[in-house]
C-alpha cells in the first residue's frame, strides 16, 4: 500500500520544530510500524537527507522506549500495543499519517520524535523501592503473600515507563505511572515500612517536576500499552491521604523522608 | 600461552567460602577513596552498581539508552532458576550444577558453575526482598515450573515478564543508590573505548549521545556487563542497541575473548516475514511446557493444520527425545526444527517454521488455565502474526537468541587484564556451549549482587586509589583515537547505507556460521569478511554531524566492530573442530545426528589474543578439568 506520512521534524531542543510529509510507496502490512520507519529512513539517506530520529530498542514492547504519538494517539490506534508492535496491517492504503512526539511540559523534545523522559527516573530515584541493601534478605518464602495481592502487584509493576499515558492526558498527568510503582509496593509485606514516607516522596517529585494533576479523563489507562488500570489511580489517593495523616510521614518530613 | 583461572584450593563445596575468607578486604572507610566504573545497566550492571555504591564505592554507571531502565535484560521472559527446592521433586545445589555442566555440554569451568549453584538462592531472597512480584500459589507461597534442559521445577518467575520484573529491582536498588549520590548516572552514552595504562584498566572513552561530545573517564577498576554480540547476526530476538562494541575495543586493548563460536539459536521464535524485518522477537520457552511441536509427517503438505490428522503428524522432539520430550535444550530443539524443514516438512509461507501447538493443553486445562499461564507472549504473537494461537497452533522457528562466548575472565570475573571485570553475558564463563533456559538472569543477578562486590575488594584492596587522572596522556591518545574514527565514518560519503552492511554481514554469518558450520563454509566467510570490510571503510554513507544526537553514526561505529568481530566468530567455530552445544560441526556428528564432542583435543577454553589490524589474533587456551562430573555424551533421549 502507499502512504504519506506528516512527520515532526526538529533539529533539537532549542529549535522550533515543524511537519514535514514524506511518501511511503509500497508498503508491506506485515511490517511493523518501526519497520516502516526504519525503510524511509533508508530512504532519506540514500536521498542525502537527515534520517528521522526515533527511539526504540527491544521491538518486542517491553522496554518502553518507542515514544511515537501516531495519528494523535500515543501508540497509535491499538488498544494495549506499543509503536513497535503496531503493523501496517491496521492502516489503509491512501492514509496520511501524522507521527508526532509525546507532548509534554515534563517531557522536552530532543529531537524530531525523542523527548527527555527522565523525569521518571528522577521520580522513582525519590521512592520507588524497597531499601534493602544486597546480603539482609531473609529467605524468600519467609512471608507469605496472598496470591491477589501478588498479581494485583505484578498487575501495577508490568508499567514500561514509556509515558504514553502523560502524552495522552489533557493535563499530561504522571498519575498512572507514579501509581503504578506505588501500588506494586503498598500491595506486598515488603513495602510497608517505607509505605508512607514513599507515597508522599514520589507524589511531590512528581509535582516538582512538572506534571500535571488527574481530572479522571482516563485517557491514560486507554493508551497504556500495557492496560494498567486508572483503579490504581484511587489507590495512590487513598496512600497518599493515609501517609498524610500518619504520624511517621507527616509532610515536613517528606524531603528527606527516603534517605 | 596457558590460562590460569585462579581456582582456589579446597573441596568444590568450600571453595567459595574459603575465598571469601581469603580475599583482601577493603576497610570502609578507605571504600569512598576508590572509583568505580560499571558500562551497561542490565541485570548484572545494575545490581552490581548498586551493590558496590551500598558498599561504600564511587560508582559511575553509564548506559546508552535513555534509561537504566531499558536494558534488555527486560525482555528476558521465562525465569530465574534456582536450587531451593520448594516443590520437594529432587532438586539440590549439585543438580542444578550438574544439569549446567551438562547443558553447557561439558564445556563451561566447573568451579564457576558450583558457585552459581550455590549463589541462585539468595538471589530469590534478594529480588523477593526488593518487592519482585513473583508468581504465587494460592498458599502465598512461591511457584515454580519446569523449563528446558531440567527434570525438576525450579524457575521461578513473573507471568511471562521476570526479566522486566527482576531488572526493575536492580534499576530501582540503582536508583536508590542514585538518589543517595552513591552513583552517578550518564544514561544516553556510549562506551566507545577502554583506556589500560601500565597493563591495567583505568577507564573509558564516552560519546555522549545527545551532544556527541567525547568524554575521559578514569577510575580504580571498569567493569564491562555490555551484554552479548547476537546482533552480529543481524536478526536475532536482542533489542536494536545491543552490539559487541564495548567488549570488542576492550579486545582490541589486550583483553581475551572467549569461546565467540558459541551462540544460542533459540528454537521458539517467531518466523521471518521479509527482507524489511528488523528484528525477531522470542516466545519464551515456557510454553514448550504446555505446547507440543510438530510438523507433518509429508513432505510438503500444505493442508491446514487443523486439516492434518494426528496420525500424519510427526511430535519429532517426543519421538526423538522421549525422556524430555519437547523439553529438550534449546540447541537440540534448534538443530531439530532446522533438519526437519531443511527436509521440506515445514510449516508457513516460507518453509521455515514449525508448529507449536496449544490443543492439547487446551483440552485438559481449559483455555483459561493457558490464558493465565501466557496470556501475554499469546497477545504478542497474535499482534505481529494476526493469528490467534488459542485457535491455530503457533509458527515458531529457531533464531540467534544469545552467546555463551564473550570475554574471558578468571574465578573472580576479572578478565587478563588487572582491574578490568567482566559480569553477565558480557563474560564467557558459566555456560559453556549451550545456556539452558532460566540460567541468564540468574548468572548476571550471581555476577552483580554476590561475585564482583567481594572480588572486586581484593584487588581495590592492592591498588592505591585515584593514581591515573582523566589527563593521563594515554587518555589523550586514546580519546584522539575514537575521534579520527568517528572522522573517518563521516567523511567516507559512499553509496550504502550502515544497515546494508550490517545485513549483508549478518546473513554471512547465518549461513556459514549459523545453526550447523562446516570448513568449507567457514572458509568462505573468512574469504569474503575482509573485503566486507573494505567496502564498509570506503562506501558506506553515514549522514549528518558528530556534535548532535545522530543515530546513524552510532550504528556505523557498532557495525564496523560486527565486521571485524565477524572474522573473530568464524575463526573461532573454524578451529574447534568438534561439535558441542550450540556450536555444531558437520563433521562431528553421532550415527543419530547429534553433537560429537571431541574431548581429547578440544576439552579447553580458547581466549583470543588481539595482535593488530593486519594480523590474525594468537589463540590462548585454558584447558578445563572435570573432576566432580563425569565427561559423558550428553543425553536426552
Amino acid at each position: 500500500m502507499d502512504l504519506k506520512l506528516k512527520v515532526w521534524r526538529q533539529k533539537d531542543s532549542a529549535s522550533k520544530g515543524k511537519f514535514e510529509i514524506y511518501n511511503a510507496p509500497n508498503i508491506n502490512p506485515h511490517m511493523s510500524f518501526l519497520e516502516m520507519l526504519d525503510v524511509i529512513n533508508e530512504d532519506l539517506i540514500h536521498a542525502n537527507q537527515d534520517p528521522i530520529a526515533f527511539d526504540h530498542d527491544c521491538r518486542e514492547g517491553i522496554c518502553g522506549a518507542c515514544s511515537l504519538t501516531v495519528d494523535g494517539k500515543p501508540h497509535g490506534p491499538e488498544k494495549g500495543t506499543t509503536a513497535c508492535q503496531l503493523h501496517m496491517r491496521h492502516f489503509k492504503h491512501g492514509n496520511t499519517i501524522t507521527v508526532e512526539p509525546w507532548r509534554a511540559k515534563a517531557f522536552p523534545v530532543i529531537k524530531d520524535l525523542i523527548v527527555d523522559r527522565s523525569a521518571f527516573d528522577r521520580i522513582i530515584e525519590s521512592g520507588g523501592y524497597v531499601s534493602v541493601n544486597t546480603g539482609s534478605a531473609p529467605e524468600a518464602n519467609m512471608s507469605p503473600v496472598p496470591k491477589h495481592a501478588a498479581d494485583s502487584a505484578m498487575d501495577s509493576a508490568a508499567c514500561i515507563g514509556c509515558g504514553a499515558c502523560v502524552a495522552a492526558c489533557p493535563n499530561a498527568s504522571g498519575m498512572l505511572f507514579v501509581a503504578a510503582k506505588v501500588s506494586q509496593l503498598a500491595l506486598l509485606p515488603q513495602g510497608q515500612v517505607e509505605r508512607e514516607k514513599r507515597v508522599l516522596s514520589m507524589v511531590r517529585t512528581m509535582d516538582d517536576e512538572n506534571f500535571g494533576n488527574c481530572t479522571n479523563h482516563y485517557e491514560c489507562e486507554a493508551a497504556c500499552p500495557k492496560e494498567i488500570s486508572v483503579g490504581f489511580i484511587a489507590k495512590m489517593n487513598r496512600e497518599y491521604l493515609r501517609a498524610s495523616l500518619c504520624d511517621s510521614g507527616s509532610a515536613g518530613n517528606t524531603k528527606d523522608a527516603v534517605n | 600461552m596457558t590460562l590460569d583461572a585462579r581456582v582456589p584450593a579446597g573441596l568444590l563445596h568450600e571453595k567459595w567460602d574459603n575465598h571469601k575468607f581469603n580475599m583482601k578486604l577493603v576497610s570502609p572507610a578507605n571504600k569512598r577513596k576508590y572509583k568505580v566504573i560499571v558500562v551497561g545497566t542490565g541485570l548484572a550492571g545494575a545490581s552490581a552498581a548498586a551493590s558496590l555504591a551500598e558498599l561504600g564505592y564511587q560508582v559511575d554507571s553509564f548506559c546508552f539508552q535513555d534509561s537504566p531502565r531499558r536494558a534488555h535484560s527486560i525482555a528476558a521472559q521465562g525465569g530465574i532458576n534456582a536450587a531451593k527446592n520448594y516443590p520437594n521433586d529432587g532438586d539440590s545445589i549439585r543438580r542444578l550444577f550438574y544439569d549446567t555442566i551438562k547443558g553447557g555440554d561439558f564445556r563451561a569451568r566447573e568451579e564457576n558453575v558450583y558457585r552459581l549453584a550455590q549463589i541462585s538462592n539468595s538471589i530469590i531472597d534478594q529480588c523477593v526482598a526488593q518487592g519482585v512480584p513473583f508468581a504465587r500459589e494460592y498458599s502465598g507461597y512461591l511457584a515454580n515450573r519446569s523449563f528446558g534442559g531440567s527434570q525438576v521445577s525450579r524457575t521461578f518467575y513473573a507471568r511471562g515478564q521476570t526479566g522486566q520484573q527482576l531488572l526493575l529491582g536492580a534499576y530501582q536498588a540503582l536508583a536508590r543508590a542514585i538518589h543517595l549520590k552513591q552513583v552517578t548516572m550518564y544514561p544516553r552514552t556510549e562506551m566507545l573505548d577502554l583506556v589500560v595504562v601500565d597493563g591495567a584498566a583505568k577507564g573509558i572513552i564516552v560519546r555522549d549521545l545527545i551532544t556527541g561530545q567525547i568524554r575521559r573517564h578514569a577510575a580504580d577498576a571498569v567493569v564491562l556487563a555490555t551484554g552479548g554480540y547476537g546482533n552480529a547476526f543481524y536478526l536475532s530476538t536482542n533489542a536494536k542497541g545491543c552490539n559487541v562494541t564495548a567488549t570488542y575495543r576492550a579486545y582490541k586493548r589486550g583483553a581475551f575473548f572467549a569461546n565467540p563460536c558459541y551462540t544460542q539459536i533459540h528454537p521458539t521464535c517467531i518466523p521471518v516475514s521479509g527482507d524489511y524485518q528488523s528484528k525477531l522477537t522470542l516466545m519464551s520457552e515456557s510454553l514448550r511446557n504446555d505446547g507440543r511441536i510438530w510438523v507433518p509427517k509429508q513432505k510438503g503438505d500444505k493442508r491446514p493444520p487443523q486439516e492434518i490428522p494426528e496420525a500424519e503428524r510427526d511430535y519429532y522432539l517426543e519421538r526423538k527425545y522421549p525422556s524430555y520430550g519437547n523439553l529438550a535444550p534449546r540447541d537440540i530443539s534448534s538443530r531439530s526444527a532446522k533438519e526437519v524443514c531443511d527436509e521440506g516438512r515445514g510449516v508457513g509461507e516460507t518453509g521455515l517454521g514449525v508448529y507449536l501447538d496449544f490443543a492439547d493443553a487446551i483440552k485438559r486445562l481449559g483455555e483459561s488455565v493457558i490464558r493465565e499461564r501466557y496470556s501475554n507472549l499469546i497477545q504478542m504473537y497474535e499482534k505481529i502474526t494476526g493469528e490467534n494461537p488459542y485457535k491455530v497452533p503457533m509458527r515458531i522457528y529457531p533464531a540467534v537468541h544469545y552467546t555463551m562466548g564473550g570475554l574471558w575472565v578468571d574465578y573472580n570475573l576479572m578478565s587478563n587484564l588487572p582491574g578490568l571485570y567482566v559480569l553477565g553475558e558480557a563474560n564467557f564463563s558459566d555456560h559453556g556451549a549451550n545456556r539452558l533456559g532460566a540460567s541468564a538472569l540468574m548468572q548476571g543477578l550471581a555476577d552483580g549482587y554476590f561475585i564482583l562486590p567481594y572480588t572486586i575488594g581484593d584487588y581495590l584492596a592492592r591498588t592505591k586509589p585515584g593514581v591515573i587522572s582523566a589527563s593521563h596522556p594515554e587518555f589523550l591518545k586514546i580519546e584522539t583515537e575514537v575521534k579520527d574514527q568517528i572522522n573517518r565514518l563521516l567523511s567516507i560519503n559512499g553509496k550504502r547505507t550502515v544497515d546494508d552492511f550490517h545485513r549483508q554481514i549478518g546473513k554471512l554469518l547465518w549461513d556459514y556460521c549459523g545453526m550447523a558450520r562446516n570448513e568449507l563454509g567457514l572458509k568462505q566467510a573468512l574469504a569474503q569478511i575482509p573485503g566486507i570490510r573494505k567496502e564498509f571503510w570506503s562506501n558506506v554513507k553515514v549522514s549528518g554531524s558528530n556534535e548532535s544526537l545522530n543515530q546513524s553514526l552510532e550504528k556505523a561505529g557498532r557495525v564496523a566492530d560486527f565486521i571485524d568481530f565477524a572474522e573473530l566468530l568464524c575463526l573461532d567455530a573454524l578451529q574447534r573442530a568438534e561439535s558441542c552445544g550450540g556450536h555444531f560441526r558437520t563433521e562431528s556428528q553421532t550415527s543419530e545426528g547429534e553433537a560429537k564432542r571431541d574431548d581429547t583435543k578440544f576439552c579447553y577454553v580458547s581466549a583470543w589474543e588481539y595482535q593488530g589490524a593486519d594480523c590474525s589474533p594468537r589463540l590462548n587456551q585454558e584447558p578445563l578439568s572435570f573432576e566432580n562430573v563425569h565427561l559423558a555424551e550428553r543425553s536426552y533421549k
